[in-house]
């Protein structure tokens, strides 16, 4: 991951003094994102890291439906029908993309050799289970895509979620509720209140927007594994 | 059957699907999806299909249009929910078809397993999930694994770019998706292709789907479509 020769980046704890709107945290993931390193985007909020990669970071775009080096949304007459993301977007070529089949695409991932996928999710656990795919509502109808492939697949697996539900429930849990998506697979959380990484030892505050640690420890109905890193 | 059979069109195509037919359907949404095949199959009018895809059709075209129709039984695919599912979501809400949702990664290795003359594999994808129920679970090294089963078609109807007179194929951009994997699961494959050329006009190092794979070849008018509707 540093075979590009650029500095590998230094995540800083850092303090922001308000709530991160999903732009901004997109920003704060993709300066967190190594250079060089393979990743994939999930559906919906995560794709905006990609609008975030400064030019040159040698970060090569995995989507699921068979492509590597993917480029940006295609415009106007790039629009190319064959060539979508895996939100059946068009997209483009970078030099030195490539294609392969859909056994090619999810063994790169289950195989180890995809670094980081970013996720959404509805809730996380603090013992890193993901639950993404489904309400679990009867009249729902569930679809999986390559969630759970890419859940126990990448090396990192980052999720990417406002902290709250609408109604002001944390979705940092210390149990889901909703069914799982994968087991102890999350290891960090990015969200608009703060950052929080998820170990064998538990979670640890690594960054707070517009919240101090304490206050955002005692939000969630969970243990933190020890004392914020500041306050 | 041998070696493929160039057809000179797509009802000679799908001629001999029976009801009650499993079917392998290419095509990432409308990526790579053999719509002439598909609206010859429904113009031929086999019923209670068994279709294997990685969506439950878009818009009105295609997969859909095949719903629609009252052709399908029962579809095994990754992602049927999508903004323009409308079809599947109301033949489903209505109990009028049956959905297994398998995950995406493992509807391709079940069959590349199917192709490859495996007799199941054990993947980590799903474990602890919904969808690990009834299946048995192994740990080996450690790690916990599920044992899934190949999924053999009767026939697979894909969507390619080129193919020459002997059948092997090329494909274009992310289109390829599912068609390479589908190629090799089914008793009988049968291709659309935008064009077809002489043995030798292909390059052998391109090839992606060797001839012994393909039965029938069907030439199409090129169309494309865009997920959000016709282009």
């Amino acid at each position: 991951m540093t075979a590009s020769g650029n500095p590998p980046h230094v995540g800083a704890p850092m303090s922001i003094d308000h709530r991160l709107s999903m732009d901004e945290l997109a920003a704060v993931i993709a300066r967190d994102i190594p250079a060089g390193a393979f990743v994939n985007l999930g559906i919906g909020q995560p794709t905006k890291i990609a609008d975030h990669l400064p030019i040159g970071s040698g970060v090569v775009l995995h989507t699921e439906n068979g492509m590597l080096n993917m480029g940006p949304k295609a415009e106007g007459d790039a629009v190319d029908p064959d060539l979508t993301n895996a939100g059946k977007v068009p997209v483009t070529e970078l030099p030195g993309s490539a294609y392969f089949h859909q056994a090619d695409s999810f063994a790169m991932m289950r195989g180890g050799h995809l670094d980081i996928c970013v996720l959404g999710a509805y809730q996380v656990a603090f013992n890193g289970d993901l639950a993404n795919w489904h309400t679990g509502r009867p009249d729902d109808v569930p679809a999986v895509g390559g969630a759970m492939d890419l859940a126990i697949g990448a090396k990192d697996v980052y999720v990417m979620m406002p902290l709250l539900t609408r109604s002001g429930e944390a979705k940092l849990v210390a149990r889901c509720t909703y069914p799982l998506t994968g087991v102890g697979c999350v290891s960090r959380v990015y969200t608009d209140h703060g950052v929080f990484d998820v170990g064998p030892e538990g979670i640890r505050i690594r960054e707070t927007y517009g919240v101090g640690a304490s206050e955002l420890a005692e939000r969630l109905d969970i243990a933190l594994c020890d004392a914020p890193l500041h306050d | 059957m041998s070696r493929a059979e160039i057809v000179g069109s797509t009802d000679a195509a799908v001629s001999g699907i029976e009801d009650g037919a499993t079917v392998l359907v290419g095509g990432f949404g409308l990526a790579g999806m053999p719509f002439d095949l598909i609206e010859a199959l429904i113009r031929q009018g086999a019923k209670d299909l068994t279709i294997v895809s990685n969506n439950a059709g878009n818009g009105d075209v295609g997969l859909a249009a095949l719903l629609a129709a009252g052709q399908v039984r029962k579809v095994l695919c990754s992602f049927p929910r999508q903004a323009d599912s409308w079809v599947f979501d109301g033949l489903y809400r209505a109990g009028r078809i049956e959905l297994e949702v398998v995950p995406q990664g493992n509807l391709a290795e079940r069959m590349r397993a199917a192709g490859a003359g495996i007799g199941a594999f054990y993947c980590p994808t799903a474990v602890g999930t919904p969808l690990a129920e009834g299946k048995e679970e192994r740990e080996i090294d450690g790690r916990k694994y599920l044992l899934e089963y190949p999924i053999k078609g009767d026939y697979a109807l894909i969507g390619a770019h080129r193919a020459d007179t002997l059948g092997n194929l090329t494909y274009r951009k992310t289109a390829r998706n599912f068609g390479p994997v589908m190629a090799t699961a089914a008793t009988t494959t049968i291709v659309q292709v935008d064009e077809v050329v002489e043995a030798g006009k292909l390059a052998p190092e391109a090839v992606v789907t060797p001839s012994i794979y393909v039965d029938r070849v069907v030439q199409v008018q090129t169309r494309r479509y865009t997920v959000q509707g016709a282009r």
